[in-house]
């Protein structure tokens, strides 16, 4: 197949393009194999470049100039036409923008539409454009061996000796959506990982997701188990999943699917793990959508905000009806649920309390590719505090959707208007990469990347020119030479002058677990990602830039004192000398932070003295220390001081100059 | 009382924190076994409910006027029923000398209190403005509040409008409220006036309030015509002329361009907000359920209706340089919003700390919003209850929303304010008029709130404040597209800090507050040390110099105080929390990185409320 033999028509001069909220541009319009081209006439100032395969649907209208005349703005800019006819293409791109091309001339426009439709939908990975797309900046092969399984396996087995790392899939013969390398617990043979491999549903047997270091548990994911109306056992099965747990330990089987509609899969041949042969575990049941409705929550979504000025009741009643946020927060509790599961107070205080504690927790739900991985990604971030840095994150995806065999290829293939085709389209990494914005929103400063990051991965997911979310598995990946012939993502994010853009500049290492809330009152809509086209955003982009030149500045004194990020291989930031003076009426006390480091470095003896009186192991006593610090406030007696500052800070805003009245009152009861 | 249980509105599992209940003269006080306090303004107390006995005891359902919910379960019935009709006296005012206000005593002498209350000075607002100018002039008609009785006594009126103008056209005013100067835009010479309904009925002309709008039109040189805003809904102000007040009849007047705006009147907004509250206060809501309710309560609607008339009001004045009349019924609620929304959008002084306060004392207290009435400061009338004052603050905050750089205080500043309009503490905002403000003698009996809110403006401020975001005299220009009114978590949920139930399964929420207070505590008490070190360290006592030497910043022993007095945003509280739940058991080390990341986390903090919704 030759792209020329698609592209019927290559040029078309006075091409007028639309855009929401954008001056309209008119300039010469071009198709390449790869790329819709427009650039600006007479002055060329403006150049568009849209990667075809970002189209997800083209709808085309053709009239006479003659005949009608539909009533649109701007209407005086078509009467150049000469041709007498002219036509008007809307492209909805993938990632929700929508382009409009007014071309004079029937003919063309037709032509251009059915070039653009046949590119876009161009099936063969390797014509794709990241096997042409070759960036001077970076050599092939680099970034491509970002988070190998060894690497993970590494790090697993410092802190355990009870996995190992598993080579039964190295011909991807055992599941051939599975890395050649996973980790399976250590006291069990390949033979029986094999054997347990044909009881599950492609082949996806339960391998380990992440080790919980802190209670020494395990986070795994498989596919469903072909148990099927009879009820079929498998002993390997049973062998690999008891292996897991401590004698007479407990651990729980998360099932993605409603009770219902797990046992409803035992007429198709999968099913759930039966209490009887697996006694060790519990099932639990969170329902999650995927599949089509999810598809068609995302593309009801979109339509929504497209929408031009709907009153508030209509806008509402629109986003109700999208369900999309709902499955958000169904996605956040489950990866909450899960990772409660694994993570849990040592000794817990009160007897009340839920007994899901520090158990193994195995994640499934059919196919194991969707909503399994979902829950998995997510419970890590939420867990693990290395899965919120930059590198940390890329990881993660690495890991837990590329390797783990999310078929990006089918699920990305459209987007939210392109619902009517395929079957296999569902916006799971969506659905993750909103969930992920919602943890950004609720903890702004406990994730080291931005909204940036989010909006480029989806970018990439569903339109590239790098060979990261290419194909479904990595066995095909390996089959198509992706490695070999395209270039990483992430090799081109980790450029410096590039992963700039990623980072967010409030981060700070946040060690603990970051439980989001997932009231209705909590979640909201990712406007960066579904109102990106329309809503103006220039204000917050504008304020958005103060905080990251408040935050450099600061972190350059930072760097001044003791380098603390020296994890980051962040750019020098290119302030002039005097930027410092001139930050700090605003940055306030930014140049204290430098100092503190400094004294920290100075004077490490500190860390012996201290640890006694920080540690606070939640013993009674401790909490009179802290009392005992008069707090600095100027009230009179240290009775009150004792009472102003303990007020919890909600309480507080009561009673606003603190001390005294309140003290009058106490004190007449 | 003891033993008393304070539920968590939205824990899942049923935790709940077991204590001593106080009752004082002021406060509902609720001492936890952790010794954490929790204090309830009796003013503050919106409604008491008792539900039915269970088995652990009479639980006892307090809803403040500042959308905080407590929960208590008293074990003995007596104790409940004790409690509950103490309550139900005590936050039944009768008189306003029973108020707070009077009792409160901030340890202020005389001339502190007075400057206090000269810290706002309206007559110097005017001539910031730049009235009275060749058009403008102070009018004396109301000097003795002869004319009308909510007016307060300065009024500035143009100067072509004579006393007998002045007079009649109050008579033929609902309540007497004729036309006066809200704002003044000195680049484009239009005014913002305000006035109530005319008495117009079915077909009364007056003559008098016919030349005073000419008088107003007049007084603007650059533009012959000149809106007149209803602020109502065009049926409303019809079904009010069979009672024989109405609208302006565009025949009448010359040179009047008439609109209809179509907010809501004070009875459709509170039950409005009823709806909200009682969706945001359900438990274990849906997301569906949510929005949902969140669409039938139709409060963003409400919302959105008020900011599109400020739009409106503000465009008119800045582009195309029209004066605008702006009334309702009685133009002391809507009138309220849409005139000080729309001087906020038109002139970026309302956005400085000093201006707000400023604009609330001139468009709200001193022109008669009924602030004793609508938020029910004495025991009256339910039906005058209205949030008319919450919604101008949730339209400012969603203006703060959409132009993070362009206010200087920040949203804990709106909550603040809230929460003293209905705190009963301070005089500002007691009584209905400024008449009734004087015959209480507020100035010398009570204090003013603005000055305490300066003394702590650090608490308030936006960091990222720009003042030359946009210069002097130039409108800001919201989007009020749908999309952009959001949910206003930290108003309505302010104090359910609880919001995280997987916190609460997990025993965390108990404990963050407390231990977050622990870590802040210990970080005050390292940072004490490392100073007494720092001060045999010649190289740090150079910066600590330089560190005393800057001019505004927070300084960091006092920032982890600003961090803690912030409004407790559920989302950020926890990040707090739980940092400092687990932080606390780390080493020195770890403990002193987030310390000296505490400036970052303010800044960002703040970034958080402002972008909280977006």
């Amino acid at each position: 197949m030759e792209f020329s033999e698609l592209i019927k028509t290559a040029t078309v001069e006075d091409v007028v393009l639309w855009r929401p909220g954008l001056p309209a541009v008119r300039g010469t319009l071009c198709i390449t194999s790869h790329h819709l081209l427009l650039s600006s006439c007479p002055r060329g100032d403006l150049e568009l470049w849209l990667l075809i395969r970002n189209v997800d649907a083209v709808e085309k209208r053709v009239q006479n100039l003659g005949c009608y005349q539909p009533p649109r703005s701007g209407g005086s800019l078509r009467d150049t036409s000469v041709s007498g006819s002219s036509g008007s293409i809307t492209l909805r791109c993938k990632d929700l923008q929508v382009l409009q091309l007014e071309i004079p001339g029937m003919e063309e426009c037709l032509n251009i539409a059915s070039s653009i439709e046949a590119l876009s939908s161009v099936d063969s990975v390797m014509m794709m454009y990241p096997f042409f797309h070759r960036p001077p900046s970076l050599r092939l092969r680099q970034g491509w061996h970002l988070c190998p399984p060894e690497r993970h396996f590494q790090q697993v087995a410092s802190q355990t000796s009870r996995w190992r790392l598993s080579t039964v899939n190295r011909d991807f013969s055992a599941c051939p959506s599975y890395p050649a390398a996973v980790i399976v617990p250590a006291a069990v043979g390949d033979d029986t990982v094999a054997k347990a491999a044909q009881f599950r549903q492609g082949g996806r047997f339960p391998v380990l997701s992440y080790f919980h270091p802190k209670n020494g548990t395990a986070l795994l994911r498989s596919s469903q188990p072909l148990t099927g109306p009879k009820r079929r056992r498998c002993r390997e099965d049973e062998k690999l999943l008891g292996a897991i747990l401590d004698e007479g330990g407990r651990g729980f089987i998360l099932d993605t699917r409603s009770a219902q509609a797990a046992k409803q899969a035992r007429m198709s041949g999968g099913g759930a793990e039966p209490k009887s042969s697996y006694p060790q575990w519990r099932r639990l049941h969170r329902a999650l959508e995927r599949g089509r409705p999810l598809q068609e929550s995302f593309a009801k979504l979109a339509e929504a905000c497209g929408e031009p000025a709907p009153s508030v009741e209509r806008w509402l009643g629109r986003l109700e009806g999208s369900r999309w946020l709902g499955h958000v927060k169904a996605g956040l509790s489950a990866a909450c649920l899960a990772a409660q599961c694994l993570d849990s107070p040592p000794c817990p205080k009160t007897p009340g309390s839920p007994r899901r504690e520090g158990c193994s927790v195995l994640v499934h739900g059919a196919e194991g590719t969707d909503a399994t991985l979902l829950v998995t990604a997510l419970a890590q971030l939420i867990l693990d505090p290395a899965c919120r840095t930059l590198e940390g994150f890329q990881a993660l995806l690495e890991r837990e959707w590329i390797q783990a065999g999310h078929p990006f290829q089918l699920r990305c293939a459209r987007s939210a208007s392109g619902h009517t085709r395929g079957k296999q389209e569902a916006p799971l990494f969506l659905l993750f990469l909103d969930c992920v914005w919602q943890l950004s929103r609720q903890f702004p400063f406990s994730l080291e990347f931005g909204e940036q990051l989010l909006l480029t991965l989806f970018d990439n997911a569903y339109a590239s020119a790098y060979g990261t979310f290419l194909c479904n598995s990595e066995k095909e990946r390996s089959l198509c030479g992706v490695k070999e012939n395209t270039h990483s993502l992430w090799a081109w994010l980790n450029q410096p002058e590039e992963q700039h853009k990623y980072l967010n500049p409030l981060y700070s290492h946040n060690p603990s677990v970051i439980w989001p809330s997932v009231e209705p009152q909590s979640i909201q809509l990712w406007q960066g990602f579904f109102l990106r086209w329309i809503r103006p955003s220039q204000h917050l982009d504008e304020a958005w830039e103060e905080i990251r030149r408040l935050v450099e500045g600061n972190n350059s004194c930072i760097k001044e004192g003791t380098g603390k990020r020296q994890s980051q291989s962040l750019p020098e930031p290119t302030l002039p000398a005097g930027t410092r003076e001139l930050l700090l009426p605003t940055g306030n006390a930014e140049g204290q932070d430098g100092d503190k480091g400094q004294q920290i470095t100075e004077k490490p003896a500190d860390h012996t003295k201290n640890p006694q009186q920080i540690t606070p192991k939640k013993t009674p006593d401790h909490t009179k220390t802290p009392q005992q610090i008069p707090p600095k406030t100027l009230s009179r007696s240290p009775k009150k001081t004792q009472i102003t500052p303990k007020s919890p800070r909600s309480h507080k805003k009561t009673q606003i100059p603190p001390s005294n009245p309140q003290i009058t009152k106490k004190n007449q009861t | 009382v003891e033993q008393v249980k304070l539920l968590d509105r939205f824990s899942t599992s049923n935790k709940s924190l077991t204590g001593t209940l106080y009752l004082t003269a002021t406060h509902l006080l609720f001492i936890d076994s952790s010794q954490r306090e929790t204090w309830i303004l009796h003013h503050h107390i919106a409604a008491v409910e008792k539900l039915p006995l269970t088995t652990s005891g009479c639980p006892l359902v307090i809803q403040c006027k500042n959308f905080r919910i407590v929960h208590f379960v008293v074990p003995r019935e007596r104790d409940c029923h004790d409690i509950y009709n103490s309550l139900l006296q005590l936050s039944r005012t009768a008189k306003y000398e029973e108020l707070y206000a009077f009792s409160y005593n901030p340890k202020q002498n005389e001339s502190e209190q007075v400057k206090g209350w000269q810290l706002i000075d309206l007559a110097e607002e005017y001539k910031r403005m730049g009235v009275p100018n060749d058009y403008w002039q102070l009018s004396d008609a109301n000097r003795d509040y002869k004319i009308c009785e909510t007016y307060p006594r300065e009024l500035y009126v143009p100067r072509t409008a004579s006393k007998p103008i002045i007079v009649g056209s109050s008579k033929f005013r609902s309540k007497g409220r004729f036309p006066v100067l809200s704002y003044y835009h000195k680049n484009k010479e239009a005014a913002i006036c305000r006035c109530s309904q005319p008495l117009s009925g079915f077909s009364a002309r007056c003559l008098e309030d016919e030349h005073m709008l000419q008088a107003i039109s007049k007084a603007n040189p650059s533009n012959r015509y000149m809106y007149v805003m209803d602020t109502r809904p065009k049926l409303n102000a019809m079904a009010n002329r069979a009672a024989g007040k109405g609208y302006e009849n565009e025949d009448n007047y010359s040179n009047i361009r008439f609109q209809f705006v179509g907010i809501e009147n004070i009875h459709v907004m509170r039950s409005s907000l009823q709806k909200l509250l009682e969706v945001s206060g359900t438990r274990g809501l849906s997301v569906n359920d949510f929005l949902s309710g969140l669409e039938n309560s139709g409060w963003l609607r409400h919302i959105k209706s008020v900011l599109d008339a400020a739009v409106f009001l503000a465009k008119a004045i800045a582009v195309e340089s029209a004066s605008v009349l702006v009334h309702c019924s009685d133009g002391w609620d809507r009138t309220s919003q849409v005139c000080s929304l729309g001087a906020l959008l038109l002139d970026s002084y309302y956005r400085t700390i000093k201006g707000f306060m400023v604009l609330i004392e001139k468009d709200w207290i001193s022109f008669g919003h009924k602030f004793s009435d609508r938020c029910c400061q004495l025991d009256g009338d339910p039906k005058e209850i209205s949030p008319v004052f919450t919604q101008f603050l949730e339209s400012v905050w969603n203006l703060t929303e959409q132009f993070p750089q362009a206010f200087e205080y920040n949203e804990a500043f709106l909550l603040q304010i809230h929460e003293h309009v209905h705190s009963c503490q301070f005089g500002n905002f007691l009584g209905n008029c400024q008449k009734e403000r004087e015959e209480l003698k507020l100035k010398e009996k009570t204090y003013s709130l603005w000055p305490f809110l300066l003394a702590e403006q650090k608490k308030y401020q936006n960091p990222l404040y720009n003042p030359d975001f946009s210069p002097e005299l130039t409108l800001l220009e919201p989007n009020t597209v749908s999309f952009n009114f959001k949910f206003w978590r930290n108003m309505y949920h302010q104090f359910d800090r609880s919001m995280h139930p997987r916190q609460s399964m997990f025993n965390l929420i108990m404990n963050t507050s407390e231990q977050n207070k622990q870590l802040e505590e210990d970080i005050k008490e390292l940072e004490a040390k490392i100073k007494q070190r720092n001060g045999r360290s010649d190289v740090v006592l150079v910066k600590e110099q330089e560190r005393t030497a800057h001019p505004a910043p927070v300084a960091l022993k006092s920032s982890p105080c600003f961090q803690k007095e912030q409004p407790p945003m559920p989302v950020n509280d926890a990040v707090r929390a739980i940092e400092g739940s687990n932080t606390a058991d780390n080493r020195y080390s770890e403990l002193v990185s987030e310390f000296s990341k505490a400036e970052p986390a303010v800044v960002s903090l703040e970034y958080g409320v402002a972008r909280m919704t977006c």
